[in-house]
């Protein structure tokens, strides 16, 4: 049984107040794809990826993660499988230390304290972030707050990495690790991000939202590279692709 | 970027490595405990025998490392409080009282001074405690000792959230003070608004770290690295102390002492 699929089928979500975020999603992302959700604010974005690990159910339709459709019941066994980092990463360090931090998933899931300990090393040093394993989560760069969190999803050794907004508020050389990061991964990767040039370099397929409907799906260079659909959508297409001669 | 913060201070200063820190924390607690209930437990003109008691948050603290200032800063925030709950006494309560060296004055100034003695010595024992310890061990360890989880739950988010709002709070502070003419303050109506948002903020950030608490697998227990020993130490504090506090309470120490220095004791 693989949970390396994740499967959208017609999702609908209305927000307790009314707001109508998902109205009709459908994708199907294989295993080790790398795949880009983007769209104007509001499009539904956070709103899908927080349907992908259960934390939001769906009104209508059905998420499916591997053969397992996610329902309240089977939402901790799902959280296993789909790793998520959170857009800030102060949301997800809540330990007061980094290394507590990183063992606090493994911990959660049964292993023994030396073990999850072990773990939580091999994420930070996966992530390149071993030397601040003492210090306390706050006082680290916006930078190393990402990677930290990242090697707290790690940690748990999911199948699926979903991330919202990953490069957001990083600086560009935060930003260039992060993706030389992403890239070393072999997971499958949902990526949410208005960080088009990230999605060019780590991603293989974009799904385009706006409206809380799905307006395209495709490889990335053909999706971006539309101009009158990208502009249609708050988007615009990116300078590497302009730039970038066919040879 | 949050830094400084008494929260975030507090934890830096629970990271710490000492004898103290390295002690169980059920020990810790149920030594404060006992040293609360000692306190707290003598009659209301008690000023003298209370003395004793200091030692506890002082060995504490130096054996944990906790700078004094830190400490000291803390109860000074929080004095105006006792200060207003014993301002009367002394004016209520007019009945005269011997001290040694036969001058007189009213019980009330005994019982103020009572008051500011007992909460000097509970607030920093209890501050000295969760210094030493850090909130989540602490609540690890109360859990062990049978305190429903819940509660325990509780308290671990309420320290977490303390952070979350006084964080919020700063920055809406800021972000007042950017678009207040200088000198004048906000109108009222101004600071209920902004109250109105610190706690929808609050709230819906709480939201989202719990939702990425349950995300890494997080089912109501807390669990934590650092492996919980019981040891002879931990046995040798416990008793130690309880014993100490035992003959704080039962005999005037220092009434004793003093009565040994100056040779009356036979």
């Amino acid at each position: 049984m693989s949970h390396h699929i994740v499967e959208a089928r017609d999702v609908h979500y209305t927000y307790p107040g009314g707001h109508e975020a998902l109205r009709g999603v459908s994708f199907r992302i294989t295993h080790g794809e790398a795949v880009a959700v983007v769209g104007p604010n509001g499009a539904g974005k956070s709103t899908l990826l927080q349907h992908l690990n259960g934390t939001l159910l769906p009104a209508r339709g059905e998420v499916r993660i591997g053969d397992d459709p996610v329902t309240r019941d089977t939402a901790p066994r799902i959280r296993r499988a789909v790793g998520m980092v959170f857009q800030d990463p102060d949301d997800q360090l809540f330990m007061p230390t980094v290394l507590e931090d990183v063992a606090f998933g493994p911990l959660n899931h049964g292993l023994a304290p030396e073990a999850a300990a072990e773990r939580a090393r091999a994420a930070l040093e996966r992530v390149g972030m071993s030397h601040a394993a003492d210090q306390p989560p706050y006082r680290l760069s916006a930078g190393e707050k990402r990677a930290v969190s990242i090697a707290g999803v790690l940690a748990l050794s999911p199948d699926v990495l979903v991330m919202d907004e990953p490069s957001s508020n990083l600086d560009p050389r935060g930003r260039r690790r992060l993706m030389e990061l992403l890239k070393s991964f072999e997971h499958t990767k949902i990526i949410a991000t208005h960080d088009l040039e990230l999605v060019v370099e780590v991603c293989s397929r974009v799904i385009l939202l706006d409206g809380g409907l799905v307006k395209a799906e495709g490889p990335v260079v053909q999706v971006l590279n539309d101009e009158p659909l990208m502009l249609a959508h708050g988007l615009e297409r990116p300078h590497s692709l302009r730039h970038r001669h066919p040879h | 970027m949050a830094h400084g913060g008494t929260v975030q201070r507090m934890d830096e200063l629970a990271a710490l490595e000492s004898p103290a820190h390295r002690l169980d924390a059920r020990a810790k607690a149920v030594v404060t405990f006992a040293f609360l209930v000692a306190v707290m437990s003598f009659p209301r003109h008690e000023v003298v025998a209370l003395a004793p008691y200091v030692l506890y948050p002082v060995a504490l603290l130096s054996l944990g490392g906790i700078p004094a200032r830190w400490i000291l800063k803390k109860l000074l925030v929080a004095a105006p409080f006792a200060l207003f709950i014993g301002l009367f006494n002394p004016l209520l309560d007019r009945q005269p009282v011997a001290l040694p060296g036969g001058l007189f004055v009213a019980a009330g100034w005994l019982s103020f001074a009572s008051i500011l003695a007992r909460f000097a010595l509970t607030v920093s024992a209890a501050l000295a405690l969760v210094a030493c310890t850090g909130m989540d061990r602490l609540c690890a360890g109360l859990e062990r000792l049978g305190l429903p989880r819940a509660f325990a739950v509780q308290l671990l988010f309420l320290h977490r959230y303390l952070f979350v709002i006084s964080d919020e709070a700063r920055r809406m502070r800021y972000g007042l003070a950017l678009r207040t003419a200088d000198g004048r303050a906000p109108s009222l109506r101004v600071y209920g608004s902004l109250l109105g948002h610190l706690l929808l903020r609050s709230m819906d950030r709480a939201q989202r770290i719990y939702g990425a608490m349950l995300a890494r697998g997080f089912d109501g227990e807390i669990r934590i690295l650092g492996t919980a020993r019981w040891t002879a130490r931990d046995a040798l504090f416990t008793t130690g102390w309880l014993a100490f506090f035992a003959a704080a309470r039962f005999w005037n120490l220092p009434e004793f002492a003093g009565r040994l220095l100056t040779g009356e004791l036979r």
